[in-house]
């Protein structure tokens, strides 16, 4: 019966439709195989087995009677940034040892009211800041995928680790995610699995712990595109509780699948051709424009000028609101507290021991950037620039592209520990570099699978559309799909 | 821009992370990568150009201005570290 947990959302769902098996039998398989790897691939930092269990019994009987909502019974991983109500929510992070929230995030509860199972909460970067899963104080997460004949052990990348090598193991039918620079989309290009950051305002982001209020989205990962069109819709809604969600209605997008692509214009954007580019990552990119080449699309060379400029104003903005937003912590209301001699000497050594390295560089670029005399030259120019990068994307959009194809990493997924990646705060940052535009933009990116390195190990295409137009997103990916295959590790964990 | 030791301690102190000489030494190498890094965008002409303030064009949300919830004491001191009779408990801050 372990089998049943390789099924995708859509293939189990059916079969739990027809009754082959029940959704506690389907949960008791992830719970099984969860059990058996995450000694070794540390993608959950908590698993409820009692709650996942009464859950899928409630599924079931819904099922039973013939009701039950678009994901009924289907268990899912959750990201440990969303909280869940009387459940670890810790972001990642020891300064939030213990949290166990009181309230569900709305994206969580759109899940649940759709009938979905909750197996536990996934690793990720602490407060979602890395691109590798290094900085969790639960420590690394281990890619289920492995170089040819290599043992060594790889990324899963991040900050989403946890729940892409979940899903790519097969330990969760699908996953909550998020995005602030490319937190869903590098990490699902590095596993083989599909991740979609939608247009900001999408998913609500209330109850979920916050990084950078401008950027972070809620987006789903998943098997294959169809899967992550499922999981979009139940997550997305409109939400009194979030100023900045949208208030239009939520598209079918599973509808987007399978709709031609002909005569569609796909851009290519001449700036993400950078300087040392891996030839296999080119390679990779024009494998993807002859696939949309040859389903009919019209592809047209575009330009987006301020390109090389997003990562550096990201490190100016991102920072500013986490130093902002990651003030909250401050051993009083929540979480860890190291005594003082007085309330600043217990802010201050509370924060110390409760924050990681990566998480305190950014609260400290954050608070100098926002100092007095520094706002105007850094933040303020940061945020003109960002003006600038939209109106990139806008110009190319009014001119009648549909959508922009690139390659959403730089490189595979690399060692875990490397020496290069860890000696240069930098260099960990450049994997963002194909990803963190559309943060920058606010639209939605899409990941998906495009094939394997020399290596064996799987490489992403990017595809990145006009706000709300994410059913623009799934029919070009699916199409990418259809030509690329679906790519699956071998199992040796 | 380039910061010195003493500078990042006294950011350090903006952001109440009480930081030892070492780790004030490390974060300032740390620090002006990142500074160095950034210094690109002052390349960037944006005369005449407005700061981002939102990416989506949204119009705040309004509702009416009426209580809708509330009588949640317990569970707003539930995690916190310290409390006594639904007060959060700090160290003395007035002599």
């Amino acid at each position: 019966m372990t089998e049943i947990t390789k099924l995708t959302i859509a293939e189990a769902r059916a079969k739990l439709k027809e009754k082959e098996f029940s959704s506690l039998e389907l949960t008791n398989a992830y719970l099984d195989a969860i059990d058996a790897a995450n000694p070794t691939l540390n993608a959950y930092v908590a698993v409820t087995h009692d709650k996942a269990r009464a859950m899928a019994e409630a599924a079931d009987k819904r099922l039973a009677a013939g009701e039950g909502g678009a994901l009924e019974g289907i268990p899912l991983g959750v990201k440990d940034l969303f909280a869940t109500e009387g459940v670890h929510t810790q972001a990642g992070s020891h300064i939030l040892d213990g949290f166990e929230p009181r309230y569900e995030s709305t994206v969580t509860a759109n899940l649940w009211a759709d009938g979905a199972v909750m197996l536990g909460k996934l690793n990720m970067d602490e407060f979602a800041m890395g691109s590798s899963n290094e900085t969790s104080y639960y420590g690394p997460v281990t890619n289920p995928w492995r170089a040819k004949n290599d043992n060594k052990a790889l990324v899963p990348g991040g900050s989403s680790g946890g729940s892409a090598a979940a899903v790519a193991s097969w330990l969760c039918a699908g996953a909550t995610a998020t995005d602030t620079g490319g937190s869903i989309r590098q990490p699902a290009a590095f596993t083989g699995t599909v991740g979609i950051k939608p247009t900001y305002g999408r998913c609500s982001r209330w109850g979920t712990v916050a990084f950078a209020s401008s950027l972070d989205q809620a987006g789903p990962i998943a098997r294959d595109v169809r899967d992550a069109a499922i999981l979009l819709k139940s997550m997305a809604s409109s939400d009194p509780k979030d100023t900045t969600s949208v208030t239009q209605d939520v598209p079918d997008y599973e509808a987007a699948l399978g709709q031609s692509v002909k005569g569609l214009k796909i851009g290519i954007p001449r700036e993400y051709r950078m300087d040392g580019m891996p030839e296999e990552i080119e390679k990779l990119w024009q494998q993807g424009i002859a696939w949309m080449e040859d389903a009919g699309a019209e592809i047209v060379d575009i330009s987006l000028p301020h390109t090389k400029y997003a990562l550096p104003a990201y490190y100016i903005v991102a920072p500013a609101e986490a130093s902002s937003n990651l003030a909250r912590y401050d051993g009083v209301r929540y979480g860890l507290r190291v005594p003082g001699k007085d309330i600043i000497d217990m802010y201050e050594k509370t924060r110390a021991a409760g924050f990681g390295r990566e998480v305190k560089r950014r609260v400290m670029i954050g608070t100098y950037v926002l100092s007095a005399g520094y706002y105007d030259a850094y933040y303020v120019q940061a945020q003109k620039v960002r003006t600038l990068i939209k109106k990139d994307f806008e110009d190319v959009f009014a001119a009648g592209v549909d959508a922009i194809l690139t390659p959403a990493t730089p490189s595979a997924a690399f060692g875990i520990a490397d020496e290069d990646m860890a000696s240069d705060p930098v260099k960990m940052y450049l994997n963002d570099i194909f990803t963190v535009t559309v943060n920058m933009a606010g639209l939605p990116g899409i990941a998906v699978p495009g094939g394997l390195d020399a290596n064996g190990l799987p490489l992403g295409l990017q595809l990145i559309g006009r706000p709300f137009d994410e059913e623009m997103l799934f029919r070009t990916a699916h199409v990418i799909e259809q030509a690329a295959g679906r790519f699956e590790p071998a199992k040796w964990w | 821009m380039s910061v010195d030791i003493a500078t990042v301690k006294h950011v350090a102190r903006l952001a109440r992370i009480a930081v030892d000489d070492a780790d004030a030494e490390r974060m300032t190498g740390e620090l002006n990568a990142i500074l160095g890094f950034v210094e690109q965008l002052n390349e960037v002409d944006v005369s005449g150009v407005e700061p981002m303030t939102s990416v989506i064009p949204l119009e705040m949300k309004k509702r009416q201005d009426a209580v809708t919830d509330g009588g949640k004491a317990a569970d707003i001191v539930a995690n916190a570290p310290a409390t006594e009779e639904n007060f959060f408990l700090v160290p003395k801050v007035v002599e």
